[in-house]
């Protein structure tokens, strides 16, 4: 999904959610701690239940899901629904499976991250320690470009990319997405970089060092944890993207998100829902795996792009 | 070439203007981009929502026509009607549920890491996805109705995503779901920002804790406040890809949002000039928004 990490979300302080803090009020006194984890439980499992349904529904006869048993494990556990959904499930009017489209978005996710994210490493340097007139006003151009209604150059992007010969294609879409990447991969680079010592810098300069080998030797060691923040981000934003594959591609260029959705809404005759779990799961599973893998990076990623220097 | 000021700097070695030059020429690519594919644009979507483009744009005027029609469209009353509801009720659910959580998880919890990662793996998960396992679990044929029922509730009734004036509600569920996390994670940064000196002295001067709250912590939230309202507020104008997984635009329009309103006329009912004027009020309305935000937060740090 398109979110926002605007804003500088820690403006009370510097407060990090993934630390727990030494001193505070505690609700204790008045609720007693079982009720508290009564409360957070609850809530567990309601954030937990869309997921079972999928896993859960994925992994049964249709038949069970059709006589009502949606809440129960399967009875028989079978994985035909995900043999179906990867291989053999009608998309629109080819029966492919959901795996070319899986393809589809690997090949258009990996250089689309890849380059927003140099860019951004650059732009960062060069906004944060190469002042000039008119570099906050740049930024701030920038930065607005994250947050249009991409209704808005949906148009006009639709023609250039007829003129530029790569409509309906994959290229056409790692182009669309590096454009309107660059703006965040620039934030999380620029509010990064301008917590970096200036005065190293400058020593540099002096001791002769260029443009280029500053930012290679001096800048780039250290930037680690702001790209691992930026390729998470940008992996997670352009994978689950659904409108510009939407308006973008052409039937075997589609991103795995329009694929999905062809699959479920599109299904003429019996509607396999356990082939839509399986799908979904499917979809979802990379960035998921990326979210419980450096979930810590991803909560930084959402929090940190704060706007302000 | 008489005047020797003027001549200097053109005496300077190539190399040397290079190397001045050489940080703005790594910026351009990025700005020139940004400056044809955002701010160009937007110029032409302007001009075209201003002409007679039906199919393909047109570069023949026709002044306001284009949004004297688009405020007659029933559907577009349905879509900002949509917008407003969902807008509100997404912003204030998303908001409370999201300081109620924070406020659970800020007392000390075991194992606060791990119910923190599932309140916020949602966040994670494309539209698309969410919309597909709503979809099927509100459905009332297999859904949460038909479990019920099996379970021996014979009378209950869950359709709403079926139901033209309730369907609306069900995209706030799906996409508080996804989102409430996140608002979880902007509070409780803010709430671990606020200084425990201040806590521990109003608490020594015998505060109860539920005052504490009110009058210290809470408005101590106001920035994470302000941020949650941008980003979901900016989330909710922009949401396409759920209503489009969730219903549709469906049942008939009646869960139709402007971003749906905007793809329809300009694609497949070939009214391009009306397409790019919903777009045009979209960008307002995001513009009335988040330009005031930024402005402020980029004017802070000088």
């Amino acid at each position: 999904m398109a979110t926002a990490p605007t804003s500088r979300f820690i403006t009370a302080g510097t407060g990090d959610p993934t630390q727990p803090r030494a001193k505070g009020p505690r609700l204790s006194a008045h609720l007693p701690r079982v009720i508290l984890y009564a409360l957070l439980t609850l809530f567990c499992i309601y954030y937990l239940l869309p997921l079972y349904v999928m896993v859960a529904n994925s992994l049964k006869p249709l038949s069970e899901i059709t006589a009502g048993g949606m809440m129960a494990l399967p009875d028989a556990w079978t994985l035909a629904p995900w043999q179906s959904a990867w291989s053999t499930a009608q998309i629109g009017v080819e029966a492919t499976g959901l795996r070319p489209y899986f393809i589809n978005s690997l090949v258009m996710v990996i250089p689309a991250v890849a380059i927003s994210t140099i860019l951004g490493a650059l732009n960062g340097y060069v906004l944060t320690k190469w002042h000039f007139r008119g570099a906050t006003l740049i930024f701030g151009l920038l930065l607005f470009g994250c947050f249009i209604p991409f209704q808005m150059v949906l148009i006009p992007m639709a023609r250039m990319l007829g003129l530029m010969g790569l409509s309906g294609t994959v290229p056409g879409l790692i182009f669309v997405h590096l454009v309107y990447g660059i703006g965040f991969s620039t934030l999380y680079f620029r509010n990064y970089y301008a917590a970096f010592p200036t005065e190293l810098v400058r020593a540099a300069q002096i001791d002769g060092a260029g443009f280029f080998r500053i930012f290679w030797r001096i800048l780039l060691p250290s930037s680690g944890p702001i790209a691992v923040v930026c390729i998470i981000w940008q992996f997670t934003n352009i994978w689950n993207d659904f409108l510009f594959g939407a308006s973008f591609a052409d039937f075997d260029s589609q991103p795995m998100t329009v694929a999905l959705n062809n699959l479920v809404n599109s299904s003429t005759g019996v509607k396999e829902y356990n082939v839509h779990f399986a799908g979904a799961l499917m979809a979802a599973a990379p960035t998921l795996l990326v979210y419980i893998v450096a979930g810590r990076f991803f909560v930084r990623g959402l929090m940190a792009g704060s706007v302000k220097g | 070439m008489t005047d020797i000021s003027r001549t200097e700097p053109a005496s300077r070695p190539f190399g040397d203007r290079f190397r001045d030059a050489l940080p703005k020429l790594v910026l351009s690519p990025s700005v020139a981009m940004v400056a044809i594919f955002v701010y160009g644009f937007i110029a032409f979507t302007l001009y075209l929502s201003f002409s007679d483009s039906r199919v393909l744009p047109s570069y023949n005027l026709v002044g306001w026509k284009n949004y004297e029609f688009l405020f007659r469209i029933r559907a577009w009353d349905t879509a900002v009607t949509n917008l407003v509801i969902f807008g509100t009720l997404y912003i204030a659910i998303c908001c409370a549920l999201g300081l109620l959580l924070a406020i659970l998880l800020d007392q000390k919890i075991r194992a606060e890491g791990f119910i923190r990662t599932v309140y916020l793996y949602p966040m994670a998960l494309s539209f698309i996805v969410t919309g597909v396992a709503w979809k099927w679990f509100l459905d009332p044929g297999i859904g949460l109705e038909a479990v019920m029922r099996g379970w021996g509730w014979e009378s209950f009734r869950f359709d709403w995503i079926k139901d033209s004036d309730m369907a609306i509600y069900t995209i706030v569920i799906a996409a508080v779901w996804q989102t409430s996390g996140f608002v979880m994670a902007m509070f409780l940064a803010g709430l671990r920002g606020i200084d425990g000196e201040i806590l521990k002295a109003a608490q020594i001067d015998g505060a109860s804790t539920f005052s504490l709250y009110r009058r210290i912590v809470i408005p101590q939230l106001r920035p994470a406040f302000m941020s949650a309202f941008v980003v979901l507020a900016h989330m909710a104008i922009k949401s396409y890809d759920l209503v489009v997984a969730l219903t549709g635009g469906g049942p008939g329009n009646a869960t139709e949002v402007p971003a749906t309103f905007m793809y329809s006329y300009t694609f497949t009912r070939n009214q391009m000039g009306i397409g790019a004027a919903s777009a045009v009020i979209m960008l307002m309305t995001i513009a009335a928004i988040i330009v005031p935000y930024l402005w402020s937060e980029l004017r802070e740090k000088k």
